[in-house]
């Protein structure tokens, strides 16, 4: 559950331009398939899902009004297919090991502290949790020396950003071209926009930005 | 039924992919590992590719390694940031140190055209006095190399890739006009450009590396913006659709999906070979080690060259290492690994009233060298700044895990994205032997030792930092931003692994990128610069191994290679 945001790009969808030239056969594989991602994980458990759903819910809350983007399920997928970022540090395992020690430790640490699981927890447990991971405040044994400053903001944080922001619904919410193969765009400048990008919503009501976004092609 | 360019090589067979029409061929020469070829290339980038193109049309026998795919760009690469993370090399690797450099998609790339697939297309000449740092500006060392000589390499350069740029440039000597008009400029560039007014400096439209006009069978850039993820349109001129076309046209083979794992070097017979300045060496490089199809090969050469970049060219010396070669090849000065440079990326970031939608367009249109030639500085070295147009995954990430949003206050930050304008570095760090790049003991999935890459900034790359990062501030105030913040932890390029010099205790390598102990061996990448310039190192490399190519020919002619 999230605060009440206004819409600024009402009616937007980039989805709509899918058979337009701003996107080509690949684009259109590519997003396809992400669309269809799984909602049984494949690479996490069922109990890990949970908790990477809990996690995601304070990291991207999302509105409640609209079909919720897999933001774990994402994550899940990510692990499934080992995509990795080419890079770590010294004390941190690859992605894989990252996140099932990193959930494991989370557990342990939420268990020593309120005798529930992550995912159990109320929001503002689960808030104050991550921040003292985010602190580097944790040393549950069951981090193995991973430290827990470094698992938040290159694994936690880092991958269920790049999930969330992966995914056309995000691209719609923040007013975003979104793909744009072959046909890219015109005009550049200071409060232009193609009649194929999204208008904004003006202080003075949104149907007008409304109208003009539902039929974007 | 499509092939699959990350399972099975595309360079095969007499033929290779032409990249400006789907689906088709080109045919390419095709050696046998036991043809001793003039030269065998590791890595296919902006020096290797480069390189191969130049020494195939004076009419050597190339062929050219690339680990990485052959990809053609106009059916392979999506609008999309997830999944154009195909073009970085993701193996592993370590990274450490006081200020740990991201590697990966932020420098990296593995792909035929090596990081030019997915680089910014920035085309700057160095400023001729960083030449000679030491002697002129007193910081860093000298290239053994006259900045005139480079001038015209920067030129042919250009002319190769049809750069993009201004009528007139607003620094350093006179140069001829740039091939192709400059790039109009987005809100994101009119914003640098009214910062730069405001605050009294110069800026220009930048030198870019994309068409402004059709050129063969590339087209013009559609101001698509998502370079950084790989153009699919090929407007962007990266060696993929320039240098390596020519290359295979010119005779060159090209092997995708080749994995260089040991070079072999041969002892001396009798007397050293001529030039040969280290005890134990006139040993010659005989031949590359690679892993294609599953199984290890062997390519024999006469001359080898490696051009993996600065993280892959020291990592393949040192795991070349021999009996006689204990401390890896090329290695007598110790400075193989050393000396590794990043340049500072950092930026500050901030919000106008008006719509900016800085996804449209090449991320950088407009740019500032003023701090590149103003020597009026408490500290050594330049940056230039430019503006910028991070996409949605990546402006998450910076928004996240650089300014530390999560939950709410995340959400609500991203939804100014339309809003958000921000102006970016590239600036010079100094080098310093202990940041370096060494082998690890974890092996990747080739069974090859990784490198670990150690990275930590002085005091000089601090007073850089803390400059440039006021003056950009006081940039985006001036056009009255708000919300403004600094994102200081960035950085980007490298450099510095087998650097260049006229002494064999203190470089790795000569001016002609010969090194100085196995003298048929060269280095032809960022890896081999003694300093880096405040200013993107791509048009530098390309000029370089254009210079190395008529170097080799001019020693060949006199029959001293």
């Amino acid at each position: 559950m999230t605060e009440h945001r206004p819409e600024r790009y009402p009616g937007y969808d980039v989805l709509t331009k899918r058979h337009s030239p701003s996107w080509n056969d690949k684009t259109r594989e590519v997003i396809d398939e992400r669309l269809k991602t799984p909602r049984e994980p494949r690479f996490f458990n069922v109990h890990e899902l949970e908790t990477v759903r809990a996690i995601a819910a304070r990291v991207t809350p999302q509105p409640a009004h609209r079909p919720p983007i897999p933001v774990a399920e994402l994550v899940d997928h990510k692990l499934h297919i080992d995509r990795q970022d080419g890079y770590r540090a010294p004390d941190m395992p690859r992605e894989r090991e990252a996140w099932q020690r990193g959930i494991e430790a989370l557990d342990a640490e939420s268990q020593a502290a309120h005798g529930r699981a992550f995912r159990e927890l109320a929001s503002a447990e689960q808030d104050a949790l991550l921040r003292r991971m985010e602190q580097g405040e944790l040393h549950d044994s069951s981090w193995g020396g991973m430290p827990s400053k470094t698992f938040f903001n290159q694994r936690l944080l880092t991958d269920i950003v790049d999930a969330y922001w992966s995914y056309p619904t995000a691209w719609s919410e923040m007013g975003y071209g979104g793909p744009a193969s072959p046909r890219g765009y015109v005009r550049m400048g200071y409060d232009e926009r193609d009649p194929w990008e999204p208008a904004q919503a003006r202080d003075d009501g949104a149907a007008a930005a409304r109208r003009i976004n539902q039929r974007i092609r | 039924m499509p092939d699959d360019p990350f399972n099975e090589p595309r360079g095969l067979d007499g033929r290779a992919p032409d990249v400006f029409r789907p689906g088709a061929w080109m045919p390419m020469r095709q050696f046998r590992d036991d043809d001793e070829v003039d030269f065998v290339i590791v890595g296919t980038g902006a020096g290797g590719g480069t390189l191969a193109c130049r020494l195939a049309e004076a009419g050597f026998t190339v062929v050219a390694l690339d680990a990485g795919p052959w990809f053609r760009p106009l059916e392979d690469f999506a609008s999309d940031e997830a999944e154009q993370t195909k073009l970085y090399w993701t193996d592993d690797r370590i990274s450490t140190g006081g200020n740990p450099v991201q590697l990966g998609s932020n420098n990296s790339g593995k792909a035929v055209g090596g990081s030019t697939v997915h680089f910014a297309m920035v085309s700057l000449r160095f400023r001729p006095e960083w030449f000679k740092s030491r002697t002129l500006l007193g910081y860093g060392a000298d290239w053994p190399i006259d900045w005139r000589e480079m001038w015209g390499y920067y030129r042919e350069v250009e002319e190769a890739l049809s750069i993009s740029g201004p009528v007139n440039y607003p620094w350093g000597p006179k140069r001829p006009r740039y091939p192709y008009r400059a790039h109009e400029l987005n809100a994101a560039a009119l914003a640098l450009a009214e910062g730069c007014e405001a605050l009294g400096i110069p800026w220009t439209e930048t030198p870019l590396a994309t068409l402004s006009a059709p050129r063969g069978r590339a087209h013009p850039c559609v101001y698509r913006g998502f370079c950084l993820t790989g153009c699919s349109t090929n407007a962007k001129q990266s060696a993929l659709i320039t240098w390596i076309p020519r290359a295979v046209a010119a005779g060159a083979e090209v092997r995708d999906l080749a994995m260089a794992g040991r070079i072999e070097v041969k002892q001396a017979e009798g007397h050293p070979h001529r030039g040969a300045v280290a005890t134990g060496s006139g040993d010659r490089a005989v031949g590359v080690h690679y892993l294609r199809e599953g199984r290890w090969r062997f390519q024999r050469a006469r001359h080898v060259v490696v051009a993996g970049y600065a993280i892959e060219t020291p990592r393949l010396l040192l795991n070349s290492a021999t009996a006689r070669h204990p401390h890896g090849l090329a290695n007598s000065s110790g400075l193989v690994g050393k000396y590794f440079t990043v340049q500072a990326n950092q930026a500050v970031w901030g919000l106008s009233d008006r719509e900016i939608r800085s996804y449209k367009g090449p991320p950088s249109l407009a740019l500032t060298e003023h701090w590149n030639y103003c020597d009026a500085k408490d500290f050594f070295g330049g940056y230039c700044y430019m503006s910028q147009g991070p996409l949605p995954q990546l402006w998450a990430r910076v928004q996240s895990t650089n300014r530390g949003l999560w939950g709410e206050r995340l959400m609500r930050a991203m939804r100014d994205y339309n809003h958000q304008v921000g102006l970016k570095i590239v600036g010079e760090f100094l080098e310093l032997a202990s940041n370096r790049v060494t082998l690890a003991d974890e092996t990747d999935q080739y069974g090859l030792p990784i490198p670990r890459v150690e990275y930590t900034w002085c005091d000089n790359d601090k007073a850089l930092i803390g400059h440039a990062l006021a003056f950009m501030r006081r940039a985006l105030e001036a056009i009255g931003a708000t919300d403004i913040w600094e994102q200081e932890d960035d950085t980007c390029h490298m450099a510095g692994t087998c650097r260049m010099g006229d002494d064999p205790r203190t470089s790795v390598v000569d001016a002609d990128c010969r090194s100085w102990d196995i003298r048929n061996l060269f280095v032809c990448d960022g890896s081999v610069f003694p300093t880096t310039g405040g200013v993107n190192p791509s048009l530098t490399i390309q000029a370089l191994a254009c210079r190395t190519a008529d170097r080799v020919r001019a020693l060949a002619a006199r029959g001293e290679l």
